[in-house]
């Protein structure tokens, strides 16, 4: 039933094999293109923080380490990368527990209104983090709680709570009941049941959900602009350094910046996604 | 370790649906009892009462003469054994089995030793240091049973733990569970929908259906003197003919039916003594039909063959009374038997392998 269609359109062969072609070219055009968008920037940025001179800008000049020396020589940069990582993985930590215990909680028993619950818990991904953190400004001001690093790590846990709870709660199925009865039938308090026995099988999407959390935390700028004072964290003192004009500085820590997200993102990739490949 | 369950008017509804009705059992220490009925009949229901899992709406149940009301699966001395045994998936097979001691709080190697021994008894002690993803259906149902035994539970409860194998492997491992009962003693309740299992492992069967026990007993006894139209019709295939009773003597009565006359011994009317001109219901099994001989009820009406196919052990034939044309029978006869569709045979059975029940409307 094609031979009609054959017949009519062998005249046009060539267009027809040169129109593919020209498609092919198009859609590596956009490949090219789109993963071009994503990347130069990061690209030109870990580009000049080689950069040999003082500028950072083109031409290219030359090779040079002289930016990450400086900025493994600059202290207070150190502290400041030292203090996002501490809030990281507190706040991580913290997210992932929280989350674990409230997606358990849902999963597990019939709540008054747990649709409402879940919804409450969630709600904060829907909310912008300036509101967030000036929501919480002022709640401390009230409060009078002076602002550190702690309520920066408050900030973060808001914003990341609701993930934890919406990756953790997703993975919790109804195939894990009768395990966890099985558990309790041989004895399992429900501490215990939870401790050796959930949360190992849900290790994955716990694993999945702290590294994302760390890799939120670590970027995060506003909320840790807001609320910290003395000490700050890395994305804050780079833009302080970024006030006072344009410097190689800034390239050679965002390339380490985004090193460090790149690791974040392999040893999840690694750790986990790797192995759920396996049956 | 061991010890009996006595189950007294246990009744469970779940919103206005009825799935435990007035159930009362009273089940021996050390035996192997069988539940067995379609889905939706309260097998499962009752197990999980059993073990805790639920609680029942009246009704008491006593294990070891100790009433379990408000006693929490961990407190009790019943295991169960699930459905899709239920794993712990990131443990090794010997942390898995040794869990139970664990939070009785054995030391390791206490417990390793104790494990070690009961995956041993189960034939998969080389694999201890496996995770459950590496091992087959079968063998995951060992290690589930072994996890259940090692903390040497008084009654060990299956729920179909035989639902998910093949057909060969279900049948070698309900001898090895057979075996593996007598070995320890312990009392085993075991829910199932497949008669020809229940009748393998079980020293005794209850039938349920519609959350009411139907019938209890050994399978043959169950087999043979059903209680009630139901338990007959579950546990094998079976011909319902309906008659009035007749004369009745000391020690055997008449029956009318649409084929003629059968004359019973009175022990074969399973539930009362029969009365004249009562209405009751006989049960026939298929292999109980046979040529006709000395023993065997005379005066029947013969029947046309209609079909028939070979199966091995016997001839399966399907049959029309002469005297009731309309009414189809089943009937096994025998390997050496010569039967061809549109032969007129002899229709005659042995009365001992007959049982009357009072009459249920035939379906």
């Amino acid at each position: 039933m094609a031979q009609p269609s054959e017949t009519q359109t062998t005249d046009i062969v060539l267009p027809g094999s040169a129109r593919r072609l020209l498609a092919s070219a198009l859609s590596w055009l956009y490949l090219v293109a789109i993963y071009g968008f994503i990347f130069l920037p990061v690209a030109v940025l870990v580009l000049f923080s080689f950069q040999d001179g003082r500028l950072p800008v083109p031409p290219f000049n030359g090779f040079s380490l002289q930016w990450y020396e400086s900025v493994f020589a600059d202290r207070r940069l150190m502290a400041a990368l030292a203090n996002s990582l501490m809030v990281a993985v507190v706040s991580s930590v913290i997210s992932c527990l929280l989350g674990f215990l409230a997606a358990y909680a849902l999963a597990r028993y019939r709540l008054p209104g747990s649709v409402l619950q879940r919804g409450l818990l969630i709600a904060p991904m829907t909310v912008s983090y300036l509101i967030i953190a000036l929501g919480l400004l002022a709640v401390l001001n009230a409060l009078q709680v002076p602002l550190s690093l702690w309520t920066v790590g408050i900030g973060h846990v808001v914003i990341n709570l609701p993930l934890c709870f919406a990756i953790i709660y997703a993975s919790m199925g109804d195939h894990h009941v009768n395990i966890e009865r099985a558990a309790r039938d041989l004895g399992a308090s429900d501490v215990k049941v939870m401790a050796l026995v959930t949360a190992p099988m849900l290790m994955p999407s716990i694993m999945a959900a702290f590294f994302l959390s760390i890799t939120f935390s670590w970027d995060e700028f506003i909320i840790a602009f807001l609320l910290s004072r003395f000490d700050v964290t890395l994305p804050v003192e780079i833009w302080s350094m970024l006030r006072s004009g344009l410097n190689p500085k800034t390239n050679a820590i965002g390339s380490l910046v985004f090193l460090a997200s790149v690791v974040v993102l392999v040893v999840l990739e690694l750790a986990l996604f790797g192995r759920s490949r396996k049956p | 370790m061991t010890a009996s369950v006595s189950i007294r008017n246990l009744t469970r509804t779940f919103a206005t649906f009825k799935a435990l009705d007035d159930v009362w059992l009273d089940i021996a220490a050390g035996e192997f009892i069988v539940l067995l009925g379609p889905s939706g009949c309260g097998k499962t229901t009752l197990l999980s009462i059993l073990g805790g899992f639920l609680t029942p709406t009246s009704g008491t149940v006593r294990i070891n003469d100790r009433d379990m009301a408000g006693v929490p699966p961990a407190q009790r001395s019943t295991t169960t054994m699930f459905q899709d045994y239920a794993l712990f998936p990131h443990m090794r097979l010997i942390d898995n089995v040794g869990f139970g001691l664990r939070m009785r709080g054995m030391d390791r190697a206490s417990r390793d030793a104790k494990a070690a021994g009961f995956l041993d008894l189960v034939g998969l002690k080389p694999s201890a240091q496996k995770k459950p993803h590496e091992l087959s259906g079968g063998q995951r149902q060992r290690v589930a049973l072994a996890r259940a035994l090692a903390v040497d539970p008084d009654v060990l409860l299956l729920d179909e733990p035989l639902g998910a194998l093949d057909l060969k492997l279900r049948r070698q491992m309900q001898d090895e569970l057979k075996a593996l009962q007598r070995r320890v003693g312990t009392t085993f309740v075991h829910v199932t929908h497949d008669q020809e299992e229940a009748m393998a492992i079980a020293d005794r069967i209850v039938v349920m259906n519609h959350g009411r026990v139907e019938d209890f007993g050994p399978p043959s006894d169950i087999y043979m003197r059903p209680k009630s139209i139901f338990a007959a019709g579950f546990m094998g295939e079976v011909n319902f003919l309906s008659g009035r009773v007749g004369r009745v003597e000391c020690d055997a009565a008449e029956v009318e039916t649409q084929i003629g006359p059968i004359v019973l011994p009175i022990a074969n009317f399973t539930i009362a003594r029969p009365q004249a001109g009562e209405r009751v219901t006989i049960c026939i099994r298929p292999e109980h039909f046979r040529a006709v001989d000395q023993r065997s009820v005379a005066g029947l009406s013969e029947a046309i063959v209609s079909d028939v196919s070979f199966f091995g052990t016997h001839h399966r034939c399907h049959l029309a009374p002469v005297a009731s044309p309309e009414k189809r029978l089943v009937a096994h006869m025998p390997q050496s038997a010569r039967v061809a569709p549109c032969d007129r045979i002899a229709l005659s059975f042995d009365p001992a392998g007959v049982t009357a029940l009072p009459e249920v409307r035939e379906a």
